[in-house]
């Protein structure tokens, strides 16, 4: 019975290896820098071609995802080079910061996602004074 | 790796099926578009119709005062730009994978173009140029007379 078990479960592996499949077409994991401060983590993500409204950002136990949907910008044509594919961006990070999700913001601009994610107020360092006796 | 010398026999092609066809689920995932890896910056694509040829490059986070573009002798067009990095005081770096500085690219034109009226535009880190094709490399329609 264990052995029919696991069986299956090698049977379904190797289709549990493609999330990719959920989404149509090809996606990219967009190029990301990560900063933190004193009060606050802010990641920058190149996402090009999107339209603002088709970005989205989703903040869950801990879980940042960025997701863009971007449509081919051209239909059937012949290319006489192609370097780059165009296709529906997503990536996800562990943030293991506690954040003050009340005021997370973020912006798409110039096919940049800005994300600001505020560190909660237990998080922040505090500065201890000293006092001399 | 300890192999079994009686498996060996009758593995390694058995082996060699499992490979190619993790392999072929692997590229099929990604597509069949699976685009070229550009060695310059910006990667961009062109392509035409009868008219015009059309450029597209992704360049994220930058506005057109940053970007230089020009045709020169009538098929070789530069893109010169600067992409300055972030920055944030008092910040630590946790990653760093966008790149930044300046860059120089130049493509020449399968054809040439009429320089003069060439447009550009840049919207949501995507710039676009259209560069109509000169005179003689329009398709001309040649009439076919019946005799």
């Amino acid at each position: 019975m264990a052995q029919n078990a696991m069986a299956a479960k090698a049977e379904e592996s190797p289709d549990a290896v493609h999330p990719e499949r959920m989404h149509e077409g090809v996606q990219y994991a967009p190029r990301v820098d990560i900063l933190e401060t004193e009060n606050e983590i802010s990641i920058y993500a190149d996402m090009p071609g999107c339209k603002p409204e088709d970005v989205d950002v989703e903040f869950e136990n801990g879980q940042l995802e960025l997701f863009g949907k971007c449509m081919p910008r051209q239909d059937k044509v012949h290319y006489l080079l192609r370097e780059y594919g165009v296709g529906n961006y997503h990536r996800t990070f562990t943030i293991s910061e506690p954040i003050d999700v009340a005021s997370l913001s973020a912006s798409y601009k110039q096919g940049v996602v800005t994300v600001r994610l505020p560190k909660s107020e237990a998080s922040k360092p505090k500065r201890i004074s000293v006092q001399a006796e | 790796m300890i192999v079994n010398r009686g498996d060996a026999r009758s593995q390694p092609w058995h082996e060699v099926h499992r490979i190619r066809s993790d392999m072929n689920r692997l590229f099929s995932s990604l597509g069949r578009d699976w685009p070229l890896l550009a060695a310059s910056y910006p990667p961009m694509n062109v392509w035409q119709d009868g008219e015009n040829l059309y450029l597209e490059a992704e360049l994220p986070g930058m506005e057109l005062s940053d970007l230089e573009i020009y045709v020169i002798g009538g098929d070789q067009l530069t893109i010169k730009g600067e992409r300055k990095p972030v920055q944030v005081d008092r910040a630590v770096w946790l990653r760093r994978e966008r790149g930044f500085g300046k860059f120089s690219r130049v493509m020449t034109m399968p054809i040439p173009v009429d320089a003069d009226n060439v447009q550009a535009k840049l919207a949501q880190g995507v710039l676009s140029i259209t560069l109509p094709k000169g005179a003689d490399a329009k398709p001309k329609k040649i009439a076919v007379k019946a005799e």
